[in-house]
């Protein structure tokens, strides 16, 4: 029921925002659909804490303890960045950025994505994932292109095209496991595309068939990921779309996108064992984390550079994955939840800071302590969570993630480590004097909504300080289902 | 399980045939330079895909695989290629040619690219029933030379084109070597397709209202300094 709801809500919401997302209330619309589905999705999660997996609708859909948390996670970010854009799309809106039109785009698209990525994370068969992550790729290309700029026309069409070759190579993927699936499961209906199906015989799955089809799914929603060498698109895709956008493609898509590719890798591993897809996991993780920690120096936008920040953490999450055990898995899990909730904090505030100064180049914004104190504190202090600075959450999943590489592979310590500290040298370097600095900012001529930045930041420190034991059990059961 | 009949040697003679007619049809693609010629080459690949999954829909009694086919009909070969043809009139770009291309090398790198389809499909061939052995490298190898096309090509209409180029190729492997995957996520593919080309018509008139032509050069504005 509950299921149903997470959705059907955001579809609903789509055709209700398509038809009247001009309107003034459309903002206020757009917030309450969205916490409407966040509360199903909660009641959700409780259930699934509760009864254990979820089977329903002739075993369409599926719901246990790895995509609950992340179904919980996208409602959660979901609600928080419409609050967000509220005053934020205002505020364009005055600047003469945005029209009505264009508004009523935005928020139809907004509830579209947010559809299409519950789509991919709660339905059991590979197939529909992958229609539901085109679908979200299709509804987020109109809406980088939003303010129909060259820059976010170019940006926009850099976007489909990559992203629609990625994600052609993860169907022909899911067509080879599909191929694979039907000599053990027969070709009866729709069965042989169900993971919990293809889990069941996953060992019985042809090896040579699932090692093509991961390099496959990999490269294809590796793309999506972010992951080097196919991340072109997106610090274009996050510095030229409406900051909201920025917010919920790294907080959230970058996420989903991981979803899938953990998911083959689950039903992979069991055929050809862990070494492949491992080996794979943690070759393109750190490659896209050393190399976007460089990419981050030579950064001038601030969307581009905590796109390239985005890049490096997708990169020290995939590494985690193919680290595997409990332990690594437990910090994948726990890193994917506070990069997204920093990650979208950040976007916020930079967003609120580029608006005050009047551009998104870093040179040009100075001194937002004294303008705007939160905005400032915010961006400190959400950056400095990003970093990695200990008390915050990302602390603990970074550091449980390095002592598990020095333990199995100390080879990659060096790299992963060289990885954050030059991160963290690219952004504070430039963070620092955007926040202190002298008074150049204007005031914004309509107040924002920064409660979400501090609640963000708030749970990343709870996180980092204290992790409630029903929240640690239910990463630990689900780093256990993948294994 | 379905309890699929053999194929008599007749059928996978024409199949093998039209599969290599698919593979023509992708190099005849690469080698064009005029974007209307390249819809009529991709009309021409909906064609046989739809007699091919017509062809395997017979010999197999799969039934739904008619659906499939008739969907193929419908969508690739009368409604894109007449959106297509609409939007380039629209645009007057009916008779814009690419003139940057190197059509020899371009044809030698597509042979290349098949070699190598066919040696990374080849392992899998082997286990596969006599209908399959030859379409999965075809296909792939299709899948790559649409690659090609799109990287090789500065035209926005025509990088469009290669991408649908490359759905026929995953359609193709679908069919051939699966029998088709379940109606419900080729339907979800066809509307992707259907929806994806809507909003690439969209931005074709965005991108020539900023840029005053579709020629992609004029989009390499946002990289590192």
């Amino acid at each position: 029921m509950e299921l149903l709801a997470v959705l059907s809500l955001p579809l609903l919401g789509f055709f209700l925002l398509a038809l009247f997302g001009a309107r003034r209330v459309a903002p206020e619309l757009n917030i309450s659909i969205s916490l409407a589905t966040f509360i199903a999705a909660s009641l959700l999660a409780v259930r699934v804490a509760r009864h254990g997996p979820i089977l329903v609708l002739h075993d369409q859909f599926f719901v246990d303890a790895f995509n609950v948390f992340l179904v919980a996670l996208t409602a959660f970010v979901g609600l928080t960045t419409a609050i967000f854009s509220r005053p934020y799309m205002r505020i364009e809106e005055l600047h003469g950025r945005l029209t009505p039109r264009r508004l009523r785009l935005y928020h139809a698209m907004y509830q579209l994505f947010m559809a299409a990525m519950f789509l991919a994370l709660l339905t059991n068969n590979m197939g529909l994932l992958w229609v539901a992550m085109e679908a979200a790729t299709l509804s987020t290309v109109l809406l980088v292109s939003l303010y129909r700029t060259r820059a976010s026309l170019e940006a926009a069409w850099k976007y489909f095209i990559l992203c629609g070759v990625g994600i052609a190579q993860a169907l022909f993927g899911t067509i080879l496991l599909y191929f694979a699936a039907e000599k053990a499961l027969g070709s009866e209906g729709m069965t042989a595309l169900l993971w919990t199906h293809l889990n069941a015989v996953k060992g019985q799955l042809e090896p040579r068939v699932l090692g093509l089809a991961f390099v496959f799914l990999l490269v294809g929603y590796g793309t999506k990921v972010g992951l080097a060498p196919l991340h072109n698109w997106l610090p274009d895709a996050h510095a030229e779309g409406p900051t909201p956008v920025s917010a919920v493609l790294s907080g959230l898509l970058l996420n989903v996108a991981l979803y899938a590719v953990i998911r083959c890798k689950v039903l992979v591993e069991g055929s050809i064992g862990v070494a492949l897809p491992s080996r794979m996991l943690m070759g393109f993780g750190l490659l896209s984390a050393v190399l976007a920690s460089f990419f981050l120096w030579r950064q001038r936008d601030i969307k581009r550079l905590f796109g390239y920040s985005s890049i490096e953490h997708m990169g020290i999450i995939t590494f985690a994955f193919g680290l595997g055990g409990p332990i690594a898995n437990f910090a994948a899990l726990l890193h994917m939840t506070v990069h997204s909730l920093t990650k979208s904090s950040i976007f916020f505030t930079a967003g609120h800071a580029s608006q005050a100064s009047g551009t998104q180049q870093m040179d040009g914004i100075r001194g937002l302590l004294g303008t705007s104190p939160t905005i400032g504190w915010g961006l400190m202090l959400g950056s400095l969570a990003i970093l990695g600075m200990p008390p915050f959450g990302v602390f603990s999943s970074e550091f449980l993630i390095l002592t598990t590489a020095m333990r199995e592979h100390p080879g990659t310590t060096p790299l992963l480590l060289i990885a954050l500290g030059v991160a963290f040298a690219a952004i504070f370097s430039r963070v620092q004097p955007m926040v202190f600095g002298d008074k150049e900012a204007q005031p914004l001529p309509h107040s924002p909504a920064l409660v979400p930045v501090f609640v963000h930041l708030a749970l990343v420190l709870m996180l980092g300080i204290y992790m409630p034991p029903a929240l640690a059990e239910w990463y630990r059961v689900a780093a256990r289902l993948i294994g | 399980m379905h309890l699929l009949h053999p194929f008599t040697v007749p059928v996978i003679n024409v199949l093998n045939l039209l599969a290599a007619c698919l593979l023509l049809l992708s190099f005849a693609m690469l080698s064009r330079r005029r974007t209307q010629r390249l819809i009529t080459l991709f009309a021409w690949q909906g064609g046989i895909l739809c007699l091919s999954t017509s062809l395997v829909a017979y010999s197999s009694g799969l039934h739904e695989l008619y659906y499939s086919a008739a969907l193929t009909l419908l969508l690739k070969v009368i409604t894109l290629p007449l959106i297509l043809r609409r939007l380039i009139y629209r645009l007057g770009a009916e008779w814009d040619s690419e003139t940057m291309v190197n059509i020899p090398v371009t044809m030698l790198a597509g042979l290349m690219l098949v070699i190598f389809a066919f040696g990374l499909a080849q392992p899998i061939s082997m286990m596969a029933t006599t209908i399959t052995r030859n379409m999965l490298g075809i296909a792939l190898a299709v899948i790559l030379l649409s690659f090609l096309m799109m990287i090789t090509r500065r035209k926005a209409v025509t990088q469009v084109i290669g991408f649908l180029a490359m759905e026929n190729g995953l359609f193709f492997a679908a069919t051939s070597a699966t029998y088709g995957m379940p109606m419900v996520i080729e339907l979800g593919i066809a509307l992707d397709v259907l929806v994806g080309v809507f909003i690439l018509g969209l931005f074709f008139f965005q991108i020539r209202e900023q840029f005053e032509s579709l020629d992609l050069r004029n989009m390499e504005n946002l990289k590192e300094e």
